[in-house]
C-alpha cells in the first residue's frame, strides 16, 4: 500500500509540474460564454415547451435554408423529445411534402408527409445549397450542436470532465446566433460583400448568414419572451435534442448504473478484505 | 472459502451471497441492452403500416405490395371465385380457423371471415407459404386460388389450405378501409 | 500456463476429459492454483482490467457490426441510424467509443507499472516484448476503428496516417497506393479497415495468451522484484486474487460509466460529427487523445522520413529496453536515482501529450523536440548509464521478509496477529 500511495503523491507532482507550464494564448477566438440549459448535469432534461418553441423557429425561419437530415417526423413524439403527440406529430407531417416513388409509370410523385418520413431537406444537393447562398453551404442542423465547439484550452478541459460540461455546442450556437453587432466593424477587419460581421464565428468573423433572428419574428403563445436572445436559447436547445435525442434516457440509465457499481464495488470491497483477513500483504 | 471462521459464520456467508446476487443481477441487466438491440428498430417500427390505392385494381386482378417486408397479395376476387370458395363445407377445409388478424383467434374459416369485412370481394393476405415461407404464385394450383411451387401446397379461392405439406390458411394482415379506394395495413 | 495444478479429477467424466483434452487442469493451474506473489499492489490489476476491457470491446464491436454498413455513402447515416433507431444503440456505440479511451488509459498505466518494477527484465523480456507486440496491434485496431463513422476525422486521420507511408523511400508511394486501394482514402480503404477492424482484435486475443503464458512460466514479478522462494510468498490465485482483479474492474466501470453515459462526447472530436469531405480538410487535425505523444514526435522531427522514423523508432526502443536497463535491480523502489529519473520520463510524456495537442508553430515545436530527444535519452543514455552510476538499496531477502518490515501503512506485527472478529 505504501509503495501505491507514494505513486499517487508523486503522480499528483508530476501534474502539478503539467500544470505549471505555462498556458499559451489562444490566440483570438472568439471567448464563447456558459449558458444555463435545462439539459446540462447529471439530471439534465429537456424542457418540452423550450424545444416546442425551438422547432416552431427551426420551421419559420431556419429551414429555409439549413436541412434535418437524420430527424423523422416520428421523433416529435418520441420519449425524451419535444412531447407533441402522435396525432399533433402526424399533423405537422401532413403539412410537409415529401418526394416519393417511383410509381408504376416509374415518375417520382410528390405526397404529405407521414411520421416515417425524415424532414425533407430545401435544397436537393449541396451545390443547389451553395448556388442558392453565394457559395456558402447552410450546414445540416441534425448534428450540429455535436459537431461545434469552442476550444477550451488548457486546464479547463481537464475539469470539464468532473464537471461534465458537456454543453459547448448550443454554447456556441447561442453565442453565433446573438454575435451580430450593429456597432462598427473593429478596425484591420474587412467583410467582403454578402458576408456579415459575427464576433463569435469561429472561422470568422465574416460569416454568410444573414442576421436570422429579430425581435418578435416568430409568435410565441405562451407568454414568452420574444427577444432574440430567447430565440436564440429555444433553437440552440431544439438542437441539442435533434443531436441526441437519447440524452435524457442516457442520463437517467447513466445514474441507476453509477448507484448499482458504488455498491456492488463497496461489497466486493468488503468481500476482498474479508477472503484477505489472513494474508500479510 | 477453506476458512471456517466458527465466530460468525452466517455473517461472512451473508456477504459473499449479498455480494455473488449482486453481481448476478447486474449481469442479467447488463445483458438486456445486448439482446433488445436485435429486436426491430425505431425506425423498422414507424413502418409498420402502410396505406394502399387500391383504384386501379379491376375485378379478376392482384396487386402484391411490401408490408414488413413482406409481400401482401390484394386481389379482386371476381364472382365465380367468391362463390366457389363459399361453396366449400368448412368440414373439407384442413385448417378449419380462419387465421384473420382482424377477428378473434377461434373463428372459423368461412368466406366470409377470410374476405374484408363488409367488403368480401377484396381478398388481403399475407402471401408466404405457411410451410416454409416461400411465395405462392397467384391463379394457379388444383384450387384455382395459389399455388406455393416449392413443396406443393395448394390454396383455394379464399387463401386456405386444401392439399400439400403447409399446415394453416394464409395469414390475413390487421387492415381496415380507410376510404373507398384506400386500405391500411397494419 | 499448466503445471501448477492441484487438480484431480473425481467423477468418470472428469477423468475420461482430462487424458484425452486437459483443459481443466489447464484453467486450474493458470487461473484457480497458479501460485502469485502475495504482494501484488493495486497497479497490477491493470491486467485483469486490460482483459476485461478486450472483451467488452469485442462484444460491444460484435453488436455493433449488427448495425454498421462500412460503405461511404452509407456509414456516416448508419453510425446516426445506431445512435437514434437502435434499441440501446446509443449506449452500444458510446460505450465501445469510449471503451477504446479506457483500454488506453489501463494499457498506459500497465505499461508505466511495468517500467517502474522492471517487468522487463530478465526473465520476462518475452511477456514484454508480447506486450509491446499487443499495444502495436491495439494502436492500429483503435485507428482503423477511429475511420468507420466516416466523419471529418476518420477521414483526415485516415488520410494522415496512411501519408506516413509514403516515406519510405523508394516503395513509399506504391505502399500508401496499396494501402488506400486507390489515389485516395475512399470506398475500398474503408472497407478493408473495416474488415481489419475486426481481425486485429481476435489477434490481441491470441497475443494475449501468449503474454500470460509466457509470465506465468517465469512467474509474476512483484513490488519488490525479488523472486518468491518459498510457499509463504505466493497465495493460489484464486479467490485472493480473482475478488481483488474484480473489485479493481468495478471500480474501473464507475469511470468508463463515467464517460459513457455522463461527457460520452468529451474524449471525441466534434469535427467528426460532420459527414467525411474529401475537399476540406478540418482547420486543425488533431488525432485521438491516446496517440498524441507519438503524433508530437512525428512532428518534433523537421524531415518527413526522420518524423516517420522517429515515432515508429519511439515504439520500437520499447522493444529493446530489457537490454538497455543496465541495472541487476529489478524494481523501481529499490533505485533511488531511477525513481526520480522515472518520473520525469512520465511527466515528459504528459507534456509530449499536451503538444501533440498543440498546433505545430512557435514555443510549441521547439518544446516538443526537446521533449523527443528526452524521450530517447532516457531509454538510449540514462537507462544504460543508471545501472553503472547508481548505487541500489538493500534488497530484501524474501517477500515475506518485506511485507512484514515495509509496514504497508500499518505497524508492523498488527495483522499477524490472529484475526479475532
Amino acid at each position: 500500500m505504501s509503495t501505491m500511495i507514494k505513486m499517487v503523491r508523486s503522480f499528483a507532482a508530476v501534474a502539478a509540474v503539467a500544470i505549471a507550464t505555462p498556458v499559451f494564448a489562444a490566440g483570438d477566438a472568439p471567448h464563447i460564454e456558459r449558458q444555463q440549459w435545462s439539459f446540462s448535469g447529471p439530471f439534465g432534461f429537456y424542457d418540452r415547451g423550450q424545444l416546442q418553441r425551438g422547432f416552431k423557429i427551426y420551421r419559420e425561419v431556419c429551414s429555409s435554408c439549413h436541412s434535418l437530415k437524420q430527424v423523422a417526423f416520428r421523433n416529435l413524439a418520441s420519449d425524451g423529445g419535444p412531447g407533441f403527440t402522435e396525432e399533433q406529430a402526424k399533423q405537422i407531417a401532413s403539412e410537409y411534402t415529401v418526394i416519393d416513388g417511383p410509381n408504376d409509370d416509374g415518375d417520382m410523385y410528390e405526397r404529405p408527409g407521414i411520421l416515417a418520413d425524415k424532414f425533407p431537406s430545401p435544397f436537393p444537393n449541396e451545390e443547389a445549397a451553395r448556388a442558392s447562398n453565394g457559395g456558402a453551404y447552410p450546414p445540416d442542423f441534425s448534428l450540429l450542436a455535436k459537431a461545434r465547439a469552442a476550444h477550451r484550452g488548457f486546464p479547463w478541459f481537464v475539469f470539464d470532465a468532473f464537471t461534465q460540461y458537456q454543453e459547448q455546442g448550443p454554447d456556441y450556437i447561442y453565442a453565433l446566433l446573438t454575435g451580430y453587432e450593429e456597432e462598427e466593424v473593429p478596425d484591420g477587419v474587412t467583410i467582403p460583400e454578402g458576408k456579415y460581421f459575427n464576433h463569435s464565428f469561429l472561422a470568422g468573423p465574416a460569416i454568410g448568414m444573414a442576421p436570422p433572428l429579430s425581435e418578435e419574428l416568430v409568435e410565441y403563445t405562451d407568454g414568452t419572451p420574444m427577444t432574440v436572445e430567447q430565440y436564440a436559447h429555444d433553437v440552440a436547445a431544439f438542437m441539442m435534442w435533434a443531436a441526441e435525442p437519447h440524452l435524457e434516457e442516457r442520463k437517467k440509465i447513466g445514474f441507476r448504473v453509477m448507484i448499482f457499481l458504488i455498491v456492488f464495488a463497496g461489497m466486493l470491497y468488503f468481500t476482498k478484505k474479508k477472503l484477505w483477513r489472513n494474508v500479510e500483504h | 472459502m477453506a476458512h471456517t471462521d466458527q465466530a460468525e459464520p452466517t455473517r461472512r456467508d451473508f456477504l459473499y451471497i449479498a455480494t455473488g446476487a449482486m453481481g448476478v443481477v447486474g449481469a442479467g441487466a447488463l445483458a438486456w441492452p445486448f439482446i433488445d438491440q436485435m429486436n426491430p428498430d425505431a425506425s423498422a417500427l414507424a413502418l409498420a403500416s402502410i396505406e394502399v390505392d387500391i383504384t386501379p385494381v379491376e375485378e379478376g386482378q392482384s396487386i402484391t405490395v411490401k408490408w414488413r417486408g413482406k409481400p401482401v397479395f390484394i386481389r379482386n376476387r371476381t364472382e365465380t371465385e367468391v362463390e366457389e370458395a363459399k361453396a366449400v363445407p368448412l368440414d373439407e377445409l384442413k385448417d378449419p380457423l380462419a387465421r384473420n388478424s382482424n377477428l378473434p383467434a377461434d373463428a372459423e374459416a368461412t368466406d366470409a371471415n377470410r374476405g374484408v369485412k363488409g367488403n368480401e370481394k377484396w381478398l388481403v393476405q399475407v402471401g408466404i407459404c405457411t410451410h416454409l415461407g416461400c411465395v405462392p404464385i397467384g391463379s394457379s394450383g388444383d384450387f384455382d386460388g395459389w399455388f406455393c411451387p416449392c413443396h406443393g401446397s395448394h390454396y383455394d379461392t379464399a387463401g386456405r389450405i386444401r392439399k400439400g405439406p403447409a399446415p394453416e390458411n394464409l395469414l390475413i394482415p390487421p387492415l381496415e378501409f380507410v376510404s373507398d379506394s384506400t386500405i391500411k395495413i397494419g | 500456463m499448466a503445471g501448477h495444478s492441484n487438480y484431480v479429477p473425481q467423477s468418470a467424466a472428469a477423468k475420461w476429459l482430462e487424458s484425452r483434452l486437459p483443459v481443466i487442469s489447464l484453467v486450474r493451474g493458470s487461473f484457480v492454483d497458479f501460485p502469485t506473489p502475495k504482494n501484488l499492489n493495486y497497479w497490477w490489476t491493470f491486467g485483469g482490467i486490460l482483459f476485461f476491457m478486450l472483451i467488452a470491446q469485442i462484444i460491444t464491436g460484435v453488436v455493433l457490426v449488427m448495425h454498421y454498413t462500412p460503405s461511404t455513402g452509407a456509414a456516416f447515416n448508419s453510425v446516426e441510424h445506431i445512435m437514434r433507431d437502435v434499441n440501446f444503440g446509443w449506449m452500444l456505440r458510446y460505450l465501445h467509443a469510449n471503451g477504446a479511451s479506457m483500454f488506453f488509459i489501463a494499457v498506459y498505466i500497465h505499461i508505466f507499472r511495468g517500467l517502474y518494477y522492471g517487468s522487463y527484465k530478465a526473465p520476462r523480456e518475452i511477456s514484454w516484448i508480447l506486450g509491446v507486440i499487443i499495444f502495436l496491434i491495439m494502436m492500429g485496431t483503435a485507428f482503423m476503428g477511429y475511420v468507420l463513422p466516416w466523419g471529418q476525422m476518420s477521414f483526415w486521420g485516415a488520410t494522415v496516417i496512411t501519408n506516413l507511408f509514403s516515406a519510405i523511400p523508394l516503395v513509399g508511394e506504391e505502399i500508401r497506393t496499396w494501402l488506400w486501394g486507390g489515389f485516395a482514402v475512399d470506398n475500398p480503404t474503408l472497407n478493408r479497415f473495416f474488415s481489419l477492424h475486426y481481425l486485429l482484435p481476435f489477434m490481441i486475443f491470441g497475443v494475449v495468451i501468449l503474454h500470460v503464458w509466457a509470465f506465468h512460466t517465469t512467474g509474476n514479478n512483484n513490488p519488490t522484484g525479488v523472486q518468491p522462494k518459498t510457499k509463504q510468498d505466493t497465495v493460489p490465485f484464486h479467490p485472493y486474487y480473482t475478488i481483488k482483479d474484480l473489485f479493481a474492474i468495478v471500480v474501473f466501470m464507475i469511470l468508463f460509466a463515467w464517460f459513457a453515459f455522463y461527457v460520452p462526447n468529451y474524449m471525441g472530436h466534434p469535427d467528426n460529427y460532420i459527414e467525411a469531405n474529401p475537399l476540406v480538410t478540418p482547420s486543425h487535425i488533431v488525432p485521438e487523445w491516446y496517440f498524441l505523444p507519438f503524433y508530437a514526435i512525428l512532428r518534433a522531427v523537421p524531415d518527413k522520413l526522420g518524423g516517420v522514423a522517429a515515432m515508429f523508432g519511439a515504439i520500437a526502443v520499447l522493444f529493446v529496453l530489457p537490454w538497455l536497463d543496465t541495472s541487476k535491480v529489478r524494481s523501481g523502489t529499490y533505485r533511488p536515482l531511477f525513481k526520480q529519473f522515472f518520473w520525469i520520463f512520465a511527466a515528459n510524456a504528459v507534456a509530449l501529450g499536451y503538444l501533440g495537442a498543440m498546433p505545430a508553430e512557435g514555443t510549441y515545436v521547439l518544446l516538443a523536440r526537446v521533449c523527443t530527444v528526452y524521450y530517447f535519452a532516457h531509454f538510449l543514455i540514462i537507462l544504460p548509464m543508471l545501472g553503472f552510476l547508481e548505487k541500489p538499496r538493500p534488497l530484501p531477502a524474501s517477500i515475506s521478509e518485506a511485507v512484514l518490515k515495509g509496514g504497508a501503512g500499518k505497524p508492523a506485527g498488527a495483522t499477524a496477529a490472529p484475526d479475532t472478529k
